[in-house]
């Protein structure tokens, strides 16, 4: 607890200052007055995990003290990373610091990584320290598995095959091997077999390479190799792009699933096909975040954590929450999605810290837009509701994709962008 | 979903009612993202199912409806805080039924029942209209995954 004393202490300071300043929120003026009805600890500052600390300091009125444990300094947006690879924006125009959350909120912040969830003490162990919690919730996105692509374990091994699967330098890795692959070579990328973070990312990724290629390396070819039976996301509109748009690049294989990887050659299998690439992309299969292995979140054996869909509490582990890709919810693992499962969260912990019932039938919206080229986009969009019956999230009716790509539906998606971001970090 | 009767704001938190008003003189001289939930949820009770609705709408369309990204043009991306109740249950409703024509909205409003666009339309114009600007990116440093 010495860890958790000295941050405390810290904040407070810190707290005064602003006070003195004027700069005071309400939420921070509740908390130096009153003692927290209770502490919740995130692990994870991605998109479920920033949305949560924001929501459950807003509508707890600043009453629940929350602390976020995070690895990394800066959040960077899977979504649009794609167009990286596709050389219509940076990595740098997706990269954000915390600041304005942590300090618009109240936000307690802690710097580490978690390595043991001790449930019955509740109590986290971190690199550098301890924590202990009333209620934990466990974001800690995907956990790439390697059983099946061994060679592919090393760091050395993803620095030449990278997975640009969680944005940041592996993005930038996939971007400057493409840059530097002379035209008339072969990029193949796999779809690892569902589920997996993003259902539509892989096409899109294809698209953003089949792009770049068409522009400016036109006798490219990107190769597409889907563990799937078939595109498992927006098929009719990615068929089309792919035969379409795209005839003569792009080469979709499905039900052709990666069985080894030779990484000095670049030459992958599968049971039908042996291809050397040039530029060689594996997306590993997934699996829930390492820490929720951990903790047994998961079972034995299916890698994804069972939650009750009214507060997302983990149907294995009392007290400790899950939330964005590493729930099992048989709904698509995505930004939005991730962002509604938290404020689902966020209501339901405020509610049980007040010792009242969680709203009986929550209801959401996800949005998800995937980039055909580097100014057109299309999307499908949902509306999900409980059943009381199935105890689960299910579509409900009127949902649907776009009728075709379009430069204004690649408008709308910077939007989207834009607000999830400024909803998610500020 | 009945609004909840007794809240745990009421109960628990705001008994002291010369903390409260401290609370929302503190809100009114600051301006910051929030207040107006939370003041509605000083004068009755906050109904918990429309609140986490209306936040699923944010991802396009900014926290309590206070869109960073608003497309005078074509509406795309609309500013809801603050929106007349008339204003935004038509535009629903004309999504809903198709009168409207619609990019992605029409998949939306289908998916909800005129309760909830009803309950929507109050809520978000009970919000205060925030200006909010689009987050500033920033250089990818070296010590990230």
């Amino acid at each position: 607890m010495n860890n958790a004393n000295h941050f405390n202490r810290r904040d407070f300071i810190k707290l005064a200052g602003a006070a003195s300043a004027l700069l005071i929120s309400h939420n921070g003026f509740a908390r130096a007055t009153k003692p927290p009805v209770g502490r919740v600890v995130i692990i994870g500052g991605g998109y479920a995990g920033a949305t949560v600390a924001k929501y459950l300091r807003l509508w707890s009125l600043g009453s629940v003290e929350v602390i976020v444990v995070e690895p990394n300094s800066q959040f960077v947006s899977c979504p649009l990373s794609n167009l990286v690879l596709g050389g219509s924006k940076s990595i740098n125009d997706l990269t954000f610091d915390y600041d304005a959350l942590k300090n618009n909120h109240g936000i307690k912040w802690v710097q580490d990584t978690v390595t043991a969830i001790d449930a019955s003490a509740k109590k986290i162990t971190m690199l550098r320290g301890e924590l202990n919690y009333d209620r934990l919730i466990v974001a800690p996105g995907v956990d790439f598995n390697y059983d099946t692509l061994p060679t592919l374990l090393s760091a050395e091994a993803q620095q030449q095959i990278p997975h640009a699967w969680k944005a940041g330098w592996q993005t930038v890795n996939l971007r400057k091997q493409l840059e530097a692959m002379p035209d008339g070579g072969v990029f193949v990328m796999n779809v690892p077999k569902a589920p997996y973070r993003c259902p539509p990312g892989p096409y899109e990724r294809a698209c953003q390479v089949a792009s770049y290629f068409k522009a400016h390396k036109p006798k490219s070819k990107v190769i597409v190799l889907d563990a799937n039976a078939e595109i498992i996301s927006k098929k009719g509109l990615f068929t089309k792009v792919f035969n379409e748009t795209y005839a003569g690049i792009v080469d979709y294989r499905p039900d052709n699933a990666i069985t080894s990887v030779d990484v000095a050659t670049k030459t992958v299998s599968t049971d039908f096909d042996k291809i050397k690439a040039d530029v060689l992309n594996v997306i590993p299969p997934q699996r829930a975040g390492k820490i929720a292995q951990i903790a047994n979140l998961t079972e034995k054996d299916y890698p994804w954590c069972d939650v009750n869909f009214l507060t997302y509490e983990s149907k294995l582990v009392p007290n400790v929450h899950v939330l964005g890709d590493s729930v099992a919810a048989g709904l698509p693992k995505s930004a939005h999605m991730a962002t509604n499962q938290a404020k689902v969260c966020a209501n339901a912990i405020v509610q049980l810290f007040s010792g009242q019932a969680p709203d009986p039938a929550p209801v959401f919206a996800n949005t998800c837009y995937s980039y055909v080229t580097d100014k057109s986009a299309m999307h499908v969009a949902n509306v999900y509701r409980y059943d009381e019956g199935k105890k689960m999230m299910i579509s409900a009716e009127g949902g649907g994709v776009s009728m075709s790509p379009s430069e204004k539906e690649g408008a709308y998606a910077v939007a989207w962008a834009q607000n999830i971001w400024a909803d998610t970090l500020t | 979903m009945k609004p909840t009767q007794n809240t745990w704001f009421k109960n628990t938190r705001f008994k002291n009612t010369g903390f409260l008003t401290l609370l929302l003189t503190t809100s009114v001289c600051i301006p910051h993202i929030g207040n107006a939930a939370e003041v509605s949820a000083f004068s009755g009770t906050p109904n918990i199912h429309i609140r986490q609705l209306a936040a699923s709408c944010a991802a396009c369309h900014g926290t309590q409806g206070n869109s960073v990204a608003a497309k005078g043009d074509d509406g795309a991306n609309a500013v809801l805080a603050g929106m007349a109740p008339a204003e935004f249950t038509e535009k629903m409703l004309g999504f809903k039924d198709g009168s409207r024509k619609a990019t992605v909205m029409h998949h939306h409003a289908k998916g909800l029942t005129v309760d909830e666009i009803n309950l929507l339309a109050v809520y978000f114009s009970q919000q205060k209209q925030v200006v909010t600007k689009a987050l500033k990116s920033q250089i990818l440093k070296a010590d990230h995954e």
